[in-house]
């Protein structure tokens, strides 16, 4: 067993590093604060390749593996969450499945401006009474004259309406199953712009508030029947494996959030005194700052080991699964907790919009919600086990 | 247009600082390529884009320095040259700019390209003693640099402007952070360097032997307190008389 990082690895961690500290960290608090999509940013990250991570270099991709992009969302998400959830959601929910079950034609069409961050794509699978449980799906499409009719919304969906977007895939149920109660799931892959397909105004986020979040629409909105996603009726797995594959990059998300509320704690606990003493010098502190650390640290092995399980198996294998919703339920609990301790260490001041650690806990909660709630992550585990 | 350019791997300047025992400089944490490098391999670079030619990165130290050199790769630069040998550790400055002479000479590059300091040490030395064993001129503090046939132009940072100093090359120039803003590498250029050269030279393949060293740090003290500013109460009517018989006193008028 070897834990070091390969050379190149390092490099995209310390290129991702630099880029965060000197271009994303200084942009984040205003973006936080007028809940702005940072097209520029956006720009120099697809200029660097960091769209293109993970994908092979035919289509336009960096040819890198899965964990160089895992060291690439850490960073990031060290400096602004909101930066790189959309980072996330554009590579593992956007660019991957077109990239995995894609056609020739729809790869060479959408691929290279995907992996080149000039153009977003998004993923809509929840609705508003789908999520967790995701196989009930209503949004219909039904072949009609060559083409699919879409009907029905969908809801939160990420990257969907910045001035880059250029489409969603959706979930859809494309026929009903005779006795069975849920239909036959397919993902179709929707242009923006396209009639009857309308994007709505945007949430008002706790936070996250750098990423683009949006309510679908779809009314009698056609597309031409190759806008099938994959097989047809193979929905479900497709969106397994794109969640496994999310579930762990949300990981990595989440221990560059709580890395960053370790820093900003630990350089606040030194800088303020109490009592005549730097509070660092209490153990009631110093104990909550080595427990992060330690959380810190296990959330981000648990993260490598599933991304590079992942890498290596080629299905979606129970113990990718497992990995995956282990890593993301640790992760993202430590990236909550981790914000908590930050804003106490700071005391009043943690309260304030002035630090940076309430801009953590803010974005640090949907961790536990996105690509899966805790809770079923605690249920794909407990499946695993064999309950 | 051969250029050479020095890299030097630093602990991270964003990290926390310690010394050795020995008053040498703690490499056990994280470390990164030196900042003040990255300028000059900028410069290097823009200058091969211009004219043409290749840009060799040259450091000196531990096998992990190889790190600092990759990165530059990945930035374009096109092979590298690591000097590292255990007997090099804790070099002091002589004994770094005669690794570097003797690793450069080989190259005959037109033009070296230097930091004017680097971040750790902060000594200034190398540069100085690398072109003085090289036998080349140096051109220091340059804030912009042009290359017309032979002849090596730079403008060079002073107090109060700058000075406008030509040379000939080949030469040495040590350059300033106001010189190039130095480009993220991409991914792309990431997995280039994977493919690209670097060298590993002993003391033995250079041809020089450790010998003494040339300093040693004795002792090590903290930087006398800044005094107190004086807090002049304000109503409004001597604010502006204060602050000019401060400044004169102080001669800054
Ligand atoms: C900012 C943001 C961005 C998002 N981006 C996207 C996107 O790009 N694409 C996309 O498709 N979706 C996206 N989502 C949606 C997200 O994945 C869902 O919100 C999430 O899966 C939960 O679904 P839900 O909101 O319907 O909650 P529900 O499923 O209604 O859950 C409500 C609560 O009940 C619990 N619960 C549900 N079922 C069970 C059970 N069987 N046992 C125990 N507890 C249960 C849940 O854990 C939760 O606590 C985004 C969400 C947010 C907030």
């Amino acid at each position: 067993m070897d834990f070091e990082l390969s050379e190149e690895q390092r490099a995209v961690r310390e290129l991702c590093r630099d880029f965060a500290r000197e271009v994303v960290a200084p942009a984040a608090e205003e973006l936080d604060r007028e809940h702005r999509f940072p097209v520029e940013i956006v720009r120099q990250m697809g200029e660097m390749g960091l769209f293109g991570l993970p994908f092979a270099e035919q289509w336009g991709g960096a040819g890198a593996d899965f964990l160089s992009y895992c060291l690439a969302i850490e960073e990031i998400s060290r400096a602004d969450a909101g930066v790189g959830i959309t980072l996330e959601a554009a590579v593992s929910l956007g660019a991957a499945p077109i990239h995995d079950f894609g056609t020739q034609e729809q790869k060479e069409l959408l691929l290279p401006d995907l992996l080149a961050g000039r153009k977003l794509w998004a993923f809509g699978l929840t609705e508003p009474g789908a999520g967790s449980d995701a196989g009930a799906t209503r949004t219909r499409a039904e072949l009609n004259d060559g083409d699919w009719v879409i009907n029905g919304s969908k809801q939160f969906i990420t990257n969907s309406g910045t001035d880059i977007s250029a489409g969603v895939t959706i979930t859809a149920v494309t026929a009903r199953r005779a006795g069975a109660m849920r239909g036959e799931i397919s993902a179709v892959l929707v242009p923006a712009g396209t009639p009857g397909y309308s994007v709505q105004p945007a949430y008002r986020k706790l936070g996250w508030h750098s990423s683009d979040t949006h309510p679908l629409a779809f009314d009698d909105c056609r597309v031409p029947e190759a806008s099938l996603l994959g097989r047809r009726g193979g929905g479900y797995q497709q969106f397994l494996k794109t969640l496994t594959g999310g579930r762990i990059a949300i990981a990595a998300l989440s221990v560059g959030l709580a890395q960053a509320c370790l820093d900003a704690a630990l350089q606040y606990a030194k800088e303020r005194s109490a009592f005549g003493r730097p509070i660092s010098a209490f153990q009631a502190i110093q104990f909550k700052l080595a427990d992060m650390a330690m959380e810190v640290e296990l959330a981000r092995w648990a993260t490598y080991r599933a991304a590079v399980t992942y890498e290596k198996s080629q299905a979606t294998t129970g113990e990718v699964q497992r990995l995956a919703a282990m890593a993301k339920l640790y992760a993202s609990e430590t990236s909550k907790r981790a914000a908590d301790q930050a804003v106490q260490i700071h005391g009043g001041y943690g309260f304030i919009e002035d630090y940076p650690v309430a801009r953590y806990w803010r974005d640090a909660k949907v961790n536990e919600i996105g690509e899966g709630t805790s809770e079923v992550q605690r249920m794909l585990i407990a499946r695993e086990l064999g309950c | 247009m051969k250029i050479v350019v020095t890299v030097k791997q630093v602990p991270d300047p964003n990290g926390a600082q310690a010394l050795e025992p020995d008053n040498t400089i703690a490499r056990d944490r994280e470390v990164v390529l030196d900042p003040g490098d990255e300028y000059g391999i900028e410069e290097g670079l823009q200058l091969k884009e211009k004219h043409g030619g290749e840009v060799v990165l040259v450091s000196m130290g531990p096998e992990k320095a190889r790190d600092a050199i990759r990165k530059g790769l990945s930035m374009g630069a096109d092979r590298g040259i690591l000097i590292t040998d255990e007997q090099l550790a804790g070099a002091d400055a002589l004994l770094t700019a005669r690794a570097l002479a003797a690793a450069i000479k080989a190259e005959k590059p037109e033009l070296v390209i230097c930091a004017t300091e680097s971040y750790d040490g902060s000594t200034g030395m190398v540069p100085p003693m690398l072109a003085e064993l090289l036998g080349v001129p140096q051109l220091t503090f340059a804030k912009q640099v042009e290359v017309d046939g032979q002849q090596v132009t730079v403008h060079r940072q002073t107090e109060e402007g700058y000075q406008v100093v030509e040379g000939s090359a080949p030469c040495l120039v040590t350059v300033t952070a106001g010189i190039a803003e130095p480009r993220y590498a991409s991914l792309k250029g990431i997995m280039a360097a994977r493919s690209k050269e670097v060298k590993v030279l002993k003391l033995g393949d250079l041809g020089i032997d450790r010998g003494q060293p040339a300093e040693t740090v004795e002792s090590i003290a903290d930087a006398d307190a800044r005094e107190a500013g004086e807090i002049v109460e304000d109503d409004g009517s001597v604010g502006v008389d204060r602050i000019m018989a401060v400044l004169q006193s102080a001669k800054v008028l």
